[in-house]
């Protein structure tokens, strides 16, 4: 009887197997996604000198008191000149500040970005060595975090944001932020 | 050069989800990093003892030592500064993993989640010797009976199943 | 219109292998003959209908028919022709449709070569491979047509990746696929001998030839493989424990056992249940191979696209195969005898004990790839286990099966003397500790493992050796008998005296690799010299060259050797017509000791580069150890026992004889 039953044994291991593949093949699901360490901790502090110099620098206390969106990005990333257009939008429609972060981008090169793209940015900060985007566990552009009203990392995006993201997982969580 | 096996990677992602824009590093920054070796040969030889250790966090199971992604070089010169400076190997991993989480190391810590990890080769291992002591010791032929030892009628048995037997291709006993 | 007829083809396939699974298990249970015979017309003919759609598809390749989408995804008209053929396999639905063709091929080989078979037992194997053929060809029409068409036709298609265009990496696929679908086929007889209910020595000695060619092609492939990834990718690793190289792995482990484990049965009638659980548990991995990389669960320099609905059907695939296995695995195991008796200290208690280890080995694997994976998809912290982790989990547990295979072979069946065993290797194990030794001394650094792994590997190579000996009586006897007995021994011996010492080789190649490796990055301007060891590296120069698809620049360096001219190394960097990133070719030069090892990257400046030069200590051995194992597998293959027919020829020659 004892026998008979560790006989079962690899049917039930099967089973297991199984139920978890099952699992990982739901389509939201995206197996090359990491979430981010940062989720639930204060944004990292940091400071950056700012594409603008008249704005002053950047730092993470520009982020306190309020909802806001950071966005890393760079001139030679070509996801990050899809998604451009959207930050406009999400700007406008949530009423957020979206604070823009060239990773290992030349002054010049950003620049020229902007003035072509136009800014949705309140302010520019240059992380020209990548240090803030790693202390921020980027890795790669463009990325976008949102920060709650007390500096908290409340998500983490690390892909281009398109228009059903955004309605439908940033919209509602900026909404319920705020 | 491990460039290309990130982009191929990405590339592979790139062919289904093309329209998702699979992340990062399709280009390169303008702005590369640049190793710099550290001037002491034992810091160093400890610095890429660790770096081992260390998963790149943009290519699949490769380490910060052997990847060529640009951000693995700046995560090669991080080791080595806080090395340098004195860091130890366990508050360098503190640092990375409170940036990248634990997936960032290639050797698990030891902490309560992972312990299936870590046990689970040894407890099969002991499983296992479990399962042999008892093959073993059920197969002892300490003075049992031969299965070779057919009794006459025994035979005899045999042959005329084997003979019968349309399955056996013809084969004698 | 080639197109269409590979489609049809595919189509008619399917339909036969509908009836191959049905007629022949019907036929057989019931023992209606024709039914069963039916199982070998249907075989041969999936072999004709699948193969003709195989050369369909190839032939599309071979004429750059863009208008067939997978054409043009993945080839381009400059591309070298070998490269076009190769492109075939070097995609999901081309590599799928090579997969059913090998299925094909072992089912019709078993019509064609198992005359001797008791028609039972044919039919229902037979019957069962069929089964899978009719999953995969279902999959296959369903979800991964490769005949679908592109209209309007594009001119150019958008080329095979370049890290595929390489000899090596076009005859991986094949020969991995040859060892996983090998095992479909000891799978379909471990089947066929459960639905039967009988497992014995005959039943061995006829699955063993499948499962030695599966073995040794998978062998092949993984080695072929690994020397892919160490010359190509540029940074002279040669495993890095990716999920999907471990899903090639577990069933050469598994497989491995196996095989061992056929020896018991056919010699001693014992570990039946053993056996047929392994048969089953290596196909098993070969389906979970097959899942990893084409699901989309996990990703990896090896998976395809991602593609859930595909992924499901995969899983749906595997979940009936092996539920419905463990299900008459659960019913019939305990009805199968338990045959022979044998002391633990024996040949079979030694076996049991590879096993075992074999079977920790696999499920030590197991653990490290899927864990990450079961974290993910739990939700829970992502943790990943690289390198490091099987550093400090597998290879300790397989360090003792290294030191058990000197010793097993010694032992009698039965019972076995251990004592004189042992003092018969006292040779052996002499001088493999003199060499640890030896290597704990000349080594900087005071690491333990890499003398320990060289003595391992230099314990089991001369272990081998020794059993040899003892066999042929060398030392012994008079030199004409040493060459009697060397002739007449049979080839399955010659097969694992090759096999164990290729696995000594390679064990000394991988840890010397592992543990010694030397690698120098440089900023480098032509005219520099850099020195690493004995090795000085003259810094030449950059020429442009040109390939039939692709522009290069060609490096050039003098390479001294105690100051002596010893080589020149030509490192290129390519940039292929279609794809925008440049690709890196190493420069390799090998020798007995170990290879250097240059590679050319990117500009740093004007005229500067960045140049990494590697020394590889023992390298080659890895791949002379590995050729060794799949030779020594080939070996046993040619044994006369092992064609089936030999086991029924003997009645006659005795009658003959008498």
């Amino acid at each position: 009887m004892k026998k008979r039953l560790l006989y079962l044994l690899p049917i039930v291991l099967l089973g297991l197997f199984a139920a978890i593949a099952w699992i990982g093949l739901s389509p939201s699901r995206d197996p090359s996604a990491l979430p981010s360490a940062l989720i639930g901790k204060p944004v990292p502090s940091f400071k950056l000198t700012t594409l603008d110099p008249a704005s002053g620098g950047l730092s993470q206390q520009d982020f306190a008191g309020k909802v806001t969106v950071v966005n890393f990005f760079a001139s030679w990333c070509v996801p990050c000149k899809a998604e451009h257009p959207l930050l406009f939008q999400l700007g406008k429609d949530y009423n957020v500040p979206v604070y823009g972060i060239a990773f290992q981008d030349q002054t010049a090169d950003t620049a020229r970005y902007i003035q072509e793209m136009g800014s949705p940015y309140t302010k520019i900060g240059l992380d020209q060595n990548g240090r803030t985007a790693i202390d921020f566990g980027i890795t790669g552009v463009p990325e976008t975090f949102i920060l709650d009203k007390n500096g908290i990392v409340r998500y983490r995006l690390a892909m281009p944001i398109d228009a059903d993201r955004l309605a439908g997982e940033i919209g509602p969580l900026l909404k319920s932020l705020q | 050069m491990t460039l290309r096996a990130v982009l191929l990677v990405l590339l592979l992602l790139g062919m289904a989800t093309a329209l998702d824009g699979a992340h990062p590093a399709r280009a390169d920054p303008t702005i590369r990093t640049a190793d710099q070796p550290l001037a002491d040969p034992t810091l160093e030889a400890k610095a890429r003892a660790l770096m081992r250790e260390i998963r790149c966090v943009v290519c699949q199971s490769q380490s910060i030592d052997e990847s060529d992604a640009d951000i693995a070089a700046n995560l090669r010169n991080i080791v080595r500064e806080q090395i340098a400076a004195g860091k130890s190997e366990a508050q360098i991993r503190d640092y990375l993993t409170a940036r990248y989480g634990d997936f960032v190391l290639l050797k698990p810590p030891f902490n309560r989640s992972t312990l299936v990890l870590w046990l689970a080769p040894f407890a099969l291992a002991l499983i296992a010797l479990g399962a042999g002591v008892m093959t073993l010791r059920r197969s002892r032929s300490a003075g049992a009976k031969q299965p070779n030892d057919l009794s006459g009628t025994e035979r005899e048995r045999l042959n005329r199943l084997l003979v019968d037997d349309p399955e056996s291709g013809g084969g004698r006993p | 219109m080639i197109a269409e007829i590979g489609h049809y083809a595919l189509v008619l396939a399917f339909a036969l292998a509908l009836a191959q699974s049905v007629l022949p298990m019907v036929g057989a249970a019931k023992g209606i003959r024709p039914w069963m015979a039916f199982a070998r017309t249907a075989a041969l003919a999936q072999l004709v209908f699948v193969g003709l759609s195989f050369l369909a598809l190839v032939a599309c390749f071979v004429r750059s028919d863009f208008s067939v989408l997978l054409v043009y995804e993945h080839s381009h008209s400059q591309q070298p022709l070998i490269y076009k053929i190769a492109a075939t396999w070097g995609n999901h639905e081309g590599s799928l449709l090579l997969w059913v063709l090998i299925l094909a091929f072992f089912g019709a080989l078993v019509a064609l070569f198992g005359e001797n078979l008791p028609p039972r037992l044919k039919a229902r194997a037979l019957s069962v491979q069929g089964m899978i053929g009719f999953a995969f060809l279902a999959f296959m029409l369903f979800t991964s047509n490769p005949f679908l068409r592109l209209n309007p036709a594009p001119l150019e298609g958008q080329e095979l990746n370049p890290l595929l265009q390489d000899p090596g990496l076009a005859m991986h696929p094949p020969m991995l696929y040859l060892g996983y679908v090998g095992f479909s086929m000891t799978f379909s007889f471990a089947v066929a001998a459960l639905i039967e209910g009988r497992v014995n020595a005959a039943w061995a000695r006829w699955v063993r030839p499948w499962t030695l060619l599966a073995w040794t092609t998978l062998t092949a492939g993984i080695v072929l493989g690994s020397h892919w990834a160490y010359y190509e990718l540029g940074w002279g690793g040669w495993w890095s424990w990716d999920p999907v190289e471990n899903a090639s792995f577990m069933p050469w482990l598994v497989g491995t056992a196996l095989l061992h484990c056929e020896t018991v049965v056919e010699k001693r009638d014992a570990l039946k249940v053993w056996t047929i659980l392994l048969a089953i548990i290596a196909f098993g991995f070969s389906l979970v191979g097959t899942f990893l990389v084409r699901s989309g669960i996990i990703t990896s320099v090896h998976t395809f696209a991602q593609d859930p609905a595909r992924g499901l059907f995969i899983l749906a695939i595997f979940i009936v195969a092996l539920g419905a296995s463990f299900g008459l695995f659960a019913w019939r195991a305990p009805t199968l005898n338990a045959g022979g008796l044998f002391a633990p200290i024996s040949r079979e208690g030694a076996l049991v004990l590879n096993n075992l280890l074999l079977a920790v080995g696999t499920g030590t694997v197991f653990v490290g790839t899927i864990t990450p994976m079961v974290f993910s998809i739990l939700g829970l912290n992502p943790i990943s286990a690289g390198a490091p982790y099987y550093g400090w989990t597998f290879v300790p547990l397989m360090a003792p099966m290294v030191l058990l295979m000197a010793i097993g072979p010694l032992l009698g069946w039965k019972r076995g003397d251990l004592p004189g065993a042992l003092q018969r290797l006292s040779a052996a194990g002499i001088i493999a500790l003199v060499v640890a030794g030896y290597v704990l001394h000349r080594q900087s650094g005071t690491s333990i493992w890499a003398p320990l792994g060289i003595a391992l590997g230099v314990w089991l190579a001369l272990g081998t050796i020794i059993e040899w000996i003892e066999r042929v009586k060398l030392f012994r006897a008079r030199p004409r008998e040493n060459w009697n007995r060397a002739r007449h021994l049979p080839r399955a011996a010659y097969g694992m005296t090759l096999a164990h010492l290729g696995l000594a080789i390679a064990v000394i190649g991988m840890t010397g690799s592992t543990a010694w490796r030397v690698e120098s990055v440089q900023v480098m301007k032509p005219g520099d010299s850099i020195t690493i060891g004995r090795y000085a590296y003259h810094f030449d120069g950059v020429l442009p060259a040109r390939g039939p698809n692709y522009l290069a620049e060609r490096a050039s360096f003098t390479v001294t050797k105690d100051g002596k001219p010893y080589t020149i190394l030509y490192p290129e960097r390519r940039q292929y017509e279609v794809q925008e990133s440049p690709t890196t070719e190493a420069a390799i030069h090998s020798s007995i000791a170990g290879d250097i090892y240059a590679v050319i990257g990117d500009r740093a400046g004007p005229d500067t580069w960045t140049v990494r030069i590697y020394h590889q200590p023992l390298v080659p051995w890895l791949w002379v150890g590995g050729a060794l194992m799949a030779l020594g597998g080939l070996t046993s293959l040619s044994d006369r026992r092992y064609r089936i027919g030999v086991p029924n020829r003997l009645p006659v020659v005795q009658a003959t004889g008498a």
